[in-house]
């Protein structure tokens, strides 16, 4: 039998996100210089505290360890992922309100 | 029928629940760890979703990971397959709690089932024979050895939480009785979060035949017949078998008939099986599991049955597609279980698969997850698939299996292949009717 038909039998699953926003993290380094923040659980991406609420943080904007950068919404509760590292948010790579999955970059966070 | 259904499972039974719900229609979204981002069905799915490190404990094992998928996906019911959560009773509840179905039973039959004190006492109150015992927990007071006296040694001392071939000790004497209670215990305690212990009678040289039964939520309740699981390794099945070999037409009536009204005694819902320890001609229940298990296929290569679509029906509210005279037992089916370790210290054995070829041919059935190129992960079970041989007598099926194993090529890391032809030429598995302990003596373990 074809072994190669074996592995390409099914399609690589649409993960969370459309495809054309998905880049390597390493392309993304090189062009923008950053290290990503990773979701360390699954659920519902959120920017800001509220609806209408100003966001946590923008592009460009400088933020401390520690610092709330999101919220991610699982089993209804609301857990605040913080920065672990210091530097300036270079991109916020996922749609406010998109369902993210572990371990996908969230944020690129890159040198002040 | 349910919209979408998460598979909260690995391996080859995720691949499993995965072809059973795209014969039905359901949307599947595979849920994974980090270290198994490649495997078959989750290249297969219509959605996929990491939900944790390799580890199983923050991922296959994390509710709050596996219940968030489901509601990321708007997912409506969850398989939970076997191991992992499949018997957790919390699961089972939170699951509901969130508005999910789970495919299985309710929470509170999860919950007396696992716990195997309650669950014999509800097999009891039904009229399902049990083995003598204690009847309840025992302790380090003085009534234990009149117990022990009752029953007759050897006994058998057994973690009311544990199951699986888990947590037990045998007791040949009075003298070594009461340093075995504590000990099983203790390790108990450990082991299950819960250092409740019994008693049991403990027989020399049982089988173990397993009575597989579906129910639905409309009173319907049907059994499949049975499965010889008798050739183990530290209570490991290694070669699973049905019909089982020596049990007569009335004998599996009388026994599955029994399971039946146990279960809708008990409202039971979903695939089931009661295991039974049988000896010289009596079964003995000792647990029951309430999932789906991993040797269902050689009940489905004899009654045509597919337990996973059964179960998918069942979740979604609808009848069982049987009824018990629509059941009929064809031919004899035997599954090896193909796992990825030393076939001879038993040592794991992950890593690539270098090479793969599965056999083929009439009566050949083969439900892996594995393909040439994949890698084994070091983090979970060796479990890497089962070869299943059906044919019409007990004999064509062994001969079937040993011309499959003689076919099938897997290279790159180790297998247990060369055990299980080892196996099939032994005489006494051969003549049918081996007991529980036969392997062991066989490979010098005991």
């Amino acid at each position: 039998p074809d072994s190669g038909s074996f592995q390409t039998a099914g399609k690589k699953p649409p993960v969370t996100e459309p495809v054309d926003s998905v880049e390597t993290v390493e392309e993304t380094n090189k062009t923008e210089g950053g290290r990503p923040i990773k979701s360390p659980m699954v659920g519902i991406f959120y920017i800001s505290p509220a609806p209408d609420e100003a966001p946590f943080v923008e592009v460009g904007q400088a933020v401390s360890k520690g610092d709330v950068l999101c919220i991610i919404e699982a089993m209804k509760i609301m857990n605040q992922i913080e920065s672990d590292i210091s530097g300036v948010v270079r991109r916020i790579m996922v749609e406010n309100g998109e369902p993210v999955e572990y371990g996908q970059p969230l944020f690129l966070i890159g040198e002040s | 029928m349910l919209d979408k259904v998460v598979i909260a499972n690995r391996g080859e039974i995720a691949l499993r629940i995965l072809r059973a719900c795209q014969e039905l229609g359901i949307k599947t979204v595979a849920i994974h760890s980090e270290a198994d981002r490649e495997q078959k069905h989750v290249f297969l799915a219509d959605e996929s979703v990491c939900i944790g490190p390799a580890a199983s404990a923050d991922s296959y094992l994390n509710i709050p990971a596996v219940i968030s998928a489901a509601e990321v996906t708007d997912a409506v019911g969850i398989h939970p397959g076997y191991g992992f959560l499949a018997e957790n009773a919390d699961f089972a509840e939170r699951i509901e709690q969130s508005g999910f179905t789970l495919i299985g039973p309710r929470p509170e039959t999860i919950r007396l089932m696992g716990d195997k004190l309650s669950a014999i006492k509800a097999m009891k109150k039904v009229g399902i024979p049990c083995l003598p015992g204690s009847d309840g927990p025992v302790g380090n007071n003085g009534d234990v050895l009149d117990i022990a006296r009752d029953i007759g040694y050897p006994v058998i001392i057994k973690a009311a939480g544990g199951g699986g071939g888990r947590g037990m000790r045998v007791v040949h004497s009075e003298a070594a009785l009461m340093k075995a209670i504590s000990l099983t215990k203790v390790e108990a305690a450990s082991a299950f979060a819960n250092d409740t212990v019994y008693m049991e009678k403990y027989l020399l040289q049982p089988r173990h035949i397993e009575v597989q039964v579906l129910a639905d939520e409309h009173g319907n309740a049907i059994y499949l017949g049975e499965r010889d699981c008798s050739m183990q390794r530290r209570h490991q099945k290694i070669i699973e078998e049905a019909p089982a070999p020596g049990i007569d037409k009335s004998t599996r009536r009388e026994i599955g008939e029994r399971c039946v009204e146990a279960c809708l005694s008990i409202g039971y819902r979903s695939a089931g099986t009661f295991e039974f320890l049988y000896d010289e001609g009596n079964f003995y229940f000792i647990e029951m599991n309430t999932r789906i298990q991993v040797e269902h296929p050689v009940t489905e290569m004899i009654t045509g049955v597919d337990i996973v679509k059964e179960q998918l029906q069942i979740a979604s509210g609808e009848d069982l597609s049987y009824r018990q005279e629509d059941i009929g037992i064809w031919g004899h089916a035997i599954e090896c279980r193909i796992n990825a370790e030393d076939p001879d210290n038993f040592m794991p054995s992950p890593g690539m698969i270098e090479h793969y070829h599965p056999p083929g041919g009439p009566g050949i059935r083969v439900d892996t997850h594995v393909y040439q190129g994949y890698h084994v992960p070091p983090y979970y079970d060796s479990l890497i698939g089962k070869l299943i041989a059906h044919a019409e007598t007990r004999e064509l099926a062994l001969a079937r299996m040993s011309i499959a194993l003689s076919e099938i090529i897997i290279e790159g890391i180790k297998t247990n292949v060369p055990l299980h032809q080892r196996l099939l030429k032994d005489a006494a598995f051969k003549a049918g009717g081996t007991d529980i302990h036969y392997l062991e003596k066989k490979l010098g373990l005991k």
